[in-house]
């Protein structure tokens, strides 16, 4: 049975997507789509680039490296460094919330929660990324501000002498923390998401090996679940920091943006964000120039994700190295 | 103490072992019943397992013989709903008293199960010692772990130039090899396999088998097996489990293999290992 019997004539064999005609069409179609997401994101990428181009030429490479907006002033200066840095400020701060949170959400629910009790907090947890992002402001400016001010005293009053925590104004509101609270509240139900599937698709003969040799929830986690699940844990982080370097409306009611760089002090009042700049200029920008300034800074906002992404795409293509 | 005291108790103890050594239990499950939620799977099972031997354990599919073997090392737990009553004794005490840390009878009493399922991501060095960095055993003699589990395993000769190769590139005969040296590097006493072999090729088999005779001159070694001729060739003691349609599985017969193979006492014995049935 190992070889062809001779007599036989060979047949032309055709792959099944191009011999049925109804996958041909199908073929098409989906390269097409798959196509067109590429032309948007290049189109996108072709019109801010454009509309940056005269904001770059009138302001340098200030633009990127001080923080100023003055438009009104002869030559107006405009330079968005401190909303950049805001930007990540920001991100990193929903980061440290959000990821270990993420994580002990979804290991609670792969692991160790009953299955009706996991099955109602899926619910739950992906409800929670379907609130409308101008909601959740709202209820961070109305009822998250008061207790998270209490909080940040708190911090302060007991942690104070570690620089990021300081606080000269004494005014708790409006500061990086809440806005990097309400970013990582919008990051949780997507970071646990894509944990909680990765978690539940580790291999049950992997985990049978580990609980074999004796491991612990947390040795097995450890060594076993988390290192099998790291790329796609990784992925999910990077879907929600995505959301939240480019999140406006949310951070736009709990940030008071200052054009100044507040460079680690987490719990001061006053901070920056790109998108929040954008939108808190449209409304009332002053003429076509503005306009292209906050393009210019849309662009720049752009390529800082993209270049998330890029690292985020790094860092899974490494885990795939061994573990001694 | 002079030395020759020392030597004189040395050899009393050496003695001792060589004497008691075949007669005492690793291993006693007594009156067993198992659960998965309320369906019961086992019923009244009793069956001692003497130090230093390899018993194995035979019946149709779904006769409970897989979840029998969980219940020896305290995996059975771990599937929700799972439940049971009687007792598993090593070395005389029950596993299941309160006072028992799971995590120490599944050092002391290692698996090997049907599927090879080395640690995919580390390497062959790395999946031997994973037991020790698992259950956070500190060890310094690394090397000598590796080189004298793999050769018990009978995969050293094989793997000795590749040590930090990723253990999912071996073939499926030395994953099996490889995670039966993992479960050896915790220095286990007790050592069950749930059908190593049956994703296995007849070379690999062999290969195994030898380890598993190899093996249980000094770990006891409990096998389930749904080959009548692995059972004859590698095993001391054989249990005979039977279930009948929605019943639970209980023994119909056990012995010494010779005596079950050549001349069993109850018919359904006799019909099953002449592969009349199951």
């Amino acid at each position: 049975m190992s070889s062809l019997d001779t007599n036989e004539t060979l047949r032309d064999l055709h792959s099944a997507a191009t011999s049925h005609r109804g996958d041909r069409v199908f073929n098409r179609v989906i390269t097409g789509a798959a196509f067109t997401s590429l032309i948007v994101l290049a189109g996108i990428a072709i019109f801010l680039g454009l509309q940056a181009i005269p904001a770059f030429q009138s302001q340098g490479l200030a633009f990127l490296t001080t923080t100023a907006w003055d438009i009104n002033t002869d030559p107006p200066t405009a330079g968005i460094w401190g909303m950049l840095y805001g930007s990540v400020l920001l991100a990193v701060i929903a980061l440290v919330i959000a990821v270990p949170a993420s994580i002990l959400l979804s290991v609670f629910m792969v692991f160790l929660a009953p299955p009706k009790i996991a099955k109602i907090l899926t619910n739950l947890v992906d409800l929670m990324a379907a609130i409308p992002s101008v909601i959740l402001g709202l209820w961070a400016f109305y009822i998250l501000n008061p207790p998270a001010e209490e909080w940040q005293q708190l911090l302060n009053q007991y942690l104070g002498w570690i620089p990021i925590f300081e606080n000269a104004s004494g005014n708790f509101l409006g500061t990086p923390f809440i806005a990097g609270f309400v970013l990582a509240i919008m990051m949780i139900p997507i970071v646990t998401s894509v944990t909680r599937e990765v978690l539940g698709r580790t291999p049950p003969e992997l985990i049978n090996a580990a609980e074999s040799l004796g491991c612990s929830l947390w040795t097995m986690l450890r060594y076993v679940a988390l290192p099998y699940g790291r790329g796609g844990i990784v992925g999910g982080v990077m879907l929600g920091l995505g959301r939240a370097l480019g999140e406006t409306i949310a951070v736009f009611f709990v940030l008071k943006l200052v054009y100044d760089t507040n460079w680690y002090k987490v719990i001061e009042s006053g901070g920056g964000s790109v998108a929040t700049l954008i939108v808190s200029r449209f409304g009332e920008v002053t003429g076509p120039f503005e306009l292209q300034l906050l393009l210019a800074a849309g662009f720049f906002l752009f390529l800082g994700t993209l270049v998330v992404n890029m690292i985020a795409n790094l860092i899974v293509s490494r885990t795939g190295r061994l573990q001694k | 103490m002079s030395t020759a005291e020392f030597e004189s108790v040395q050899t009393l103890e050496e003695q001792m072992v060589e004497s008691a050594a075949p007669r005492d239990l690793a291993m006693d499950a007594r009156n067993l019943s198992v659960w998965f939620g309320k369906r019961k799977v086992l019923e009244g099972v009793n069956i001692a397992f003497p130090e230093r031997t390899c018993t194995a354990l035979i019946g149709p599919s779904g006769c409970g013989k897989s979840t029998f073997i969980r219940t020896l090392n305290r995996l059975h737990e771990l599937i929700p709903g799972a439940a049971l009553a009687g007792s598993v004794l090593y070395e005389g005490k029950d596993i299941y008293d309160a006072d028992v840390d799971p995590v120490h009878i599944r050092l002391k009493i290692g698996m090997v199960f049907q599927k090879p399922n080395p640690f995919p991501s580390m390497t062959i060095r790395g999946n031997v010692m994973s037991g020790l960095k698992l259950s956070g055993m500190k060890r310094d003699d690394h090397d000598a772990i590796v080189e004298s589990t793999l050769t018990s395993a009978g995969l050293w000769n094989e793997v000795k130039d590749r040590l930090d190769h990723a253990a999912g590139d071996l073939s499926g005969g030395q994953q099996q090899r490889l995670v039966i040296a993992r479960a050896l590097a915790v220095e286990p006493n007790v050592l069950l396999m749930d059908e190593p072999c049956s994703a296995l090729d007849p070379a690999s088999t062999l290969k195994i088998e030898e380890t598993i005779r190899e093996l249980s001159k000094n770990v006891t070694i409990i096998i389930v097996t749904h080959n009548m001729q692995q059972a004859v060739r590698v095993s001391d003691n054989t249990a005979f489990f039977l279930a009948a349609e929605n019943e639970p599985g209980h023994v119909v017969e056990q012995g010494l293999t010779t005596e079950i193979f050549s001349n069993p006492k109850d018919q359904r014995t006799l019909d099953y290992v002449n592969g009349r049935f199951g």
